[in-house]
């Protein structure tokens, strides 16, 4: 390992450095390396326009055929819950709860159901419940059998790995046209996105599952004489039950999150559909009713789901579910016809809200401008456009002398050579970031990406990871998307920044402190079951339409994962470890610093990637507020119909992605 | 011939077994003869593990074969060829009569579900059933009604004294517990060929002698034919009519307790015993001699006994021992002495082992 990472390596990336750096200083005289050339961008979206349309015209038939299959269960289903009362409905959801988590989450439950029925919003919640229990058996069936067979045949499962990051990252949105145009304007479309979305989690618990199955288990049951189907059936199956039911919640959980996003595609008057329209008319009231309604829905459906995956269910005994559930049928029988929901005064309510909270909201607004001003000026202009563009009189409020432009050059080069000493690697970084720093992240000479990434992918993937991000860039170039591929990746930076910083503090704070930890851990857990469409609403609130708005949301959604990872890392350093930094006489933050934290290194990092993949998922949703890059892109090729557009950004978010969760992740052989 | 081979229930010729890249490589010798030493150091060097290597053995009807031998020396690999679970690179096996080797997919099956019971270390408790369902589970793999097989499971459960906890999950119970659950549940079909690997290991040093006592009592009353796994001496000489002793994947020794601890074959072997009490280990049969002349005198002892039961008599100037059930044996002192002489050369006091 040393051998590798030794003086070529230096060489390498001492050489990546002084490339930068010349083509940074000739970009400023040769418009070619300052922005990709406009003569390379190819028509690429008119182009596979036509082949999508040629190719999905000629699918048709199967596609509506296909949707008319999804929208009977659908519309039954749907019709179903449209005429069973309330009462009958919440009886039945309490009951399954109770089942599933006890008298706590039962009480819950009727306490959230209560609410969705007063705030008026019981329809609407029943037809994205309809959503979701049509794409859940789906998404399961089609997981579980993915997972079995990637089980069975260990050589694709690299392939299928691949494949389910492809799925899990390509933004909805990028592929919702395509779909539309496949099985024609109705919510098959948005189902199918839906399904996409929510399969991968299912197939990776189905896979760690069943190979985790003991291998005696499996040749107790081969020695008791199992044909190929018992042993499948009813030795692995049934013990890796408890993973698979974690799939199941997790396969939940994303489609709820997605059905509330395809609400988008619109014509369903479901809960999305409710939230989206209201931020649209900038009413905040309702809109935040609408949000407190999917946060209910979604800690319920996640407490239920994990009751069955944590104890199997069995608070009380199936016979009285089943005796409760002909009760509920009874109900539902008894009481079908009547009109018991209650009237819109809880609507009303909620529009007069709308007044209060825009008094809040200007009487909150100049603590929340100085949070604002700080981070805009303080991170985001700085990553954006750099020090060059920054020393402005505009903005930090001086010019960008010869004499700063030196000064800056010249504690660059002195930092880098000064920290390079000792661990010439941290030179190496601290004058890439003192480069970066320089030009901002976009306006970065675009063969310098290609060269660093394309070194970076190489030495650590190989030639598939180089072949992918060159691939990526490359698309991002001809496409005419290099600039918001680049402003992705910084706003991205920006947001993973950001929550590393805050979570990552809290997450020490956790590790040191059981009540902190305690306080902490419902929340990061209820932040992560809730649906990405959720955590646009307090920020548009607060801040208005823009960039800033779309970084606050997504990092309220990415700022879970550096929590929960730095703590863990932490807790799990080794207590003899930590025992002999102690006798050795380190005060605590020397502890925190020289001990904790390096051991905790690969957790760490861990969070980091996963960071970074929840922020670029957020890229999309939050370009509902406003912002200037691929997810932009993505949103304006959706609303323009634009198949090939969406696709093709699509395709460079994915790739982003894949690439810096390859890069991120351990090597996993040399 | 024909009455000692129908003795024999299993019969293994040179057995091989080979993890690595490609195994089957190095068996394709069409007719040559195979070198084993030749061959297992080749394999070593070019990246393969020879975990079972020429093995011959033979397993009678009605004993307990026990194969020891220290972690890693290939005892598991060997059980299952025995039972199929791993396929053999080279050699035969002969079982009851038919080609063991050759049998595959439905007859296989078959054959496990009727003629072979298998306990295992780890125990392989379906968490999601009950004890009783798990012992049923077998029977119920055979498509046995339910009424029927759990008549059958509740007879086992009282077989290994566990009568009352039929209804508890695997997680509900000890460790010993879930090894009597194992245990029954490969009794369920009532085996003919029954393999054990290293059943009791996992558990405390008292279950465990508790364990191999139950054992001991279920053989006497069911007479199997048993091959069983251990890593422990002790135990070996406890249970065995027979030990295997492999080192590095092959028998190096092969003989009843006595002629392993009386006669090591190298100094590996006689190191390996060096620990046992042999006064614990050896049992009144082992030393047992036809009497010359005149009938034997002195007590009566039962000839499964350790010697050391005789030592308190022997002290007090006993010169000669009869054994029960044969008036035709006698136990002489002085070959007992000269097992006290060897106790005492390795430190082991007829007081018992050390540690
Ligand atoms: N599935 C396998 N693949 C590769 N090597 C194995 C496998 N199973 C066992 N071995 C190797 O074979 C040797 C014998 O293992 P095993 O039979 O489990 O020994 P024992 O049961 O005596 O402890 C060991 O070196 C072990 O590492
Ligand atoms: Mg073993």
């Amino acid at each position: 390992m040393t051998a590798v990472w030794g003086n070529r390596q230096y060489r390498i990336w001492t050489g990546l450095l002084l490339l930068s750096v010349l083509l940074v200083v000739l970009a400023q005289h040769v418009p070619l390396f300052k922005s990709f050339p406009a003569w390379l961008v190819l028509d690429l979206s008119t182009w596979l326009n036509s082949v999508i349309s040629a190719l999905f015209e000629t699918l048709r038939p199967l596609g509506m055929l296909l949707s008319t299959l999804a929208e009977m269960p659908l519309a039954g289903i749907r019709s179903l819950l449209a005429w069973a009362p309330w009462p009958a409905t919440s009886l039945l959801v309490i009951l399954v709860a109770l089942y599933a988590g006890g008298l706590r989450l039962a009480l819950f439950a009727a306490v959230a159901l209560g609410m969705v029925v007063v705030m008026g919003y019981w329809p609407k919640a029943m037809n994205t419940l309809a959503l979701v229990i049509i794409s859940v058996p789906v998404a399961v069936s089609i997981g579980f059998a993915l997972g079995a067979l990637a089980h069975r045949l260990p050589k694709i499962r690299p392939a299928m790995i691949a494949l389910l990051d492809v799925m899990q990252t390509w933004p909805a949105f990028g592929y919702l046209i395509p779909l539309l145009i496949l099985f024609g304007f109705g919510p098959t479309a948005g189902l199918t996105a839906s399904v996409i979305f929510s399969v991968p989690p299912m197939v990776r618990n189905t896979l760690v599952g069943l190979s985790d199955v003991p291998p005696a288990i499996v040749e107790s049951a081969l020695m008791a004489g199992a044909r190929p189907r018992q042993l499948f059936w009813q030795a692995m199956v049934p013990t890796a039950m408890p993973q698979l039911l974690v799939g199941v919640n997790q396969t939940t959980m994303a489609s709820l999150s997605m059905v509330i996003i395809i609400a988008i595609i619109g014509g369903f008057n479901d809960l999305g559909w409710e939230v989206l329209s209201a931020m649209r008319a900038a009413e905040l009231g309702r809109s935040l009713g609408a949000g407190l309604v999917i946060v209910l829905i979604a800690v319920l459906l996640d407490r239920i789901t994990r009751g069955f995956a944590e104890r199997g269910g069995r608070a009380i005994s199936g016979g009285v579910l089943r005796a409760g559930m002909v009760i509920a049928l009874i109900l539902a029988v008894l009481l079908s016809g009547y009109d018991l929901l209650p009237g819109d005064q809880a609507q009303r309510l909620l529009r007069r809200i709308d007044g209060w909270l825009l008094d809040f909201v200007a009487w909150s607004a100049p603590v929340f401008a100085v949070l604002r001003n700080a981070i805009t000026y303080g991170v985001m202009l700085p990553m954006r456009i750099g020090f060059s563009g920054s020393a402005s009189p505009m903005v930090w409020g001086f010019a960008l002398t010869p004499a700063i432009t030196a000064a800056y050059v010249l504690v660059a080069v002195a930092l880098a050579l000064i920290l390079g000493r000792r661990k010439p690697m941290r030179g190496i970084v601290t004058g890439f970031a003192a480069l970066l720093f320089w030009t901002g992240l976009p306006a970065f000479p675009w063969p310098g990406v290609f060269a660093v990434i394309g070194v970076a992918t190489w030495q650590k993937g190989g030639a598939g990871l180089f072949a992918l991000a060159m691939a990526g860039l490359g698309l991002a170039g001809l496409s005419g998307l290099w600039v918001p591929m680049m402003q992705s990746i910084y706003l991205a930076a920006v947001a993973v920044l950001i929550c590393f910083v805050i979570g990552g503090a809290l997450g020490v704070l956790a590790a040191e402190n059981d009540r902190f930890s305690a306080i902490l851990r419902p929340i990061s857990d209820t932040l992560q079951t809730l649906p990405q469409f959720v955590f646009l609403i307090p920020a548009l609130m607060l801040f208005k339409v823009g960039e800033f708005t779309a970084l606050i949301a997504i990092a309220l959604y990415a700022v879970v994962p550096p929590i929960r990872y730095v703590e863990h890392g932490l807790r799990n350093v080794r207590p003899d470890l930590v025992e002999a930094g102690v006798q050795m006489g380190a005060t605590p933050w020397q502890l925190l610093w020289q001990v904790k934290l390096p051991l905790a290194r690969s957790s760490v990092l861990l969070g980091l990637n996963q960071t970074i993949m929840a922020a670029l998922s957020m890229l999309v949703i939050a370009a509902l507020v406003g912002t200037r890059e691929l997810g932009q892109q993505v949103y304006v090729a959706l609303s323009k119909a634009d198949a090939g557009a969406g696709l093709i950004a699509g395709a460079i978010i994915t790739a982003i992605a894949l690439i810096s969760d390859r890069l991120l992740r351990r090597r996993v052989s040399n | 011939m024909a009455s000692a081979s129908s003795q024999i229930m299993l019969s293994c010729k040179n057995l091989w077994k080979v993890f690595g890249a490609r195994p089957a490589y190095y068996f394709d010798t069409a007719g040559y003869q195979i070198d084993p030493d030749g061959l297992t150091a080749r394999l070593r060097r070019e990246g393969h593990i020879p975990a079972v290597v020429d093995a011959s053995f033979d397993v009678k009807r009605g004993e307990i074969f026990v194969i020891m031998g220290l972690s890693g020396s290939g005892k598991s690999t060997l059980v299952r060829c025995l039972s199929r679970l791993l396929d053999i690179e080279h050699g035969t096996m002969e079982f009851d009569g038919q080609d063991l080797a050759k049998i595959s997919g439905p007859d296989l099956i078959e054959i496990r579900r009727r003629k072979m019971g298998m306990v295992f270390q780890s125990f392989g408790l379906m968490p999601h059933l009950t004890a009783l369902e798990n012992i049923a589970f077998p029977l119920k793999l055979q498509g046995v009604a339910r009424p029927e097989r759990e008549a059958r499971a509740r007879e086992m459960l009282e077989l290994v004294e566990l009568g009352n906890r039929g209804d508890a999950l695997p997680s509900q119970l000890s460790g010993g517990q879930q090894q009597r659950v194992g245990i029954a549940r490969s009794l369920s079909t009532n085996p003919d060929l029954w393999f054990l690997d290293e059943p009791f290991s996992a558990l405390d040093p008292l279950i465990r002698r508790q364990m191999q006592d139950e054992f001991l009592r279920l053989q006497s009353q069911l007479k199997k034919t048993i091959v069983f796994i251990t890593h422990d001496i002790m135990e070996a000489c406890r249970l065995a009519d027979r030990i295997a002793l492999m080192r590095g994947g092959k028998i190096i020794q092969l003989g009843t307790p006595a002629e392993i601890l009386l006669q090591p074959v190298d100094d590996y072997v006689s190191d390996f015993t060096a620990e046992v009490a042999l006064t614990r280990a050896i049992r009144v049969r082992d030393l047992a001699r036809p009497a010359l002349g005149d009938l034997p005198e002195g007590p009566v002892v039962p000839p499964a006994a350790p010697i050391e039961v005789i030592l308190p008599a022997l002290a007090s100037g006993q010169r000669q021992f009869r054994v029960e059930g044969d008036d035709s044996l006698v136990l002489d002192a002085t070959s007992v002495l000269e097992v006290l002489k060897r106790d005492a050369r390795h430190g082991l006091g007829p007081e018992g082992g050390r540690g």
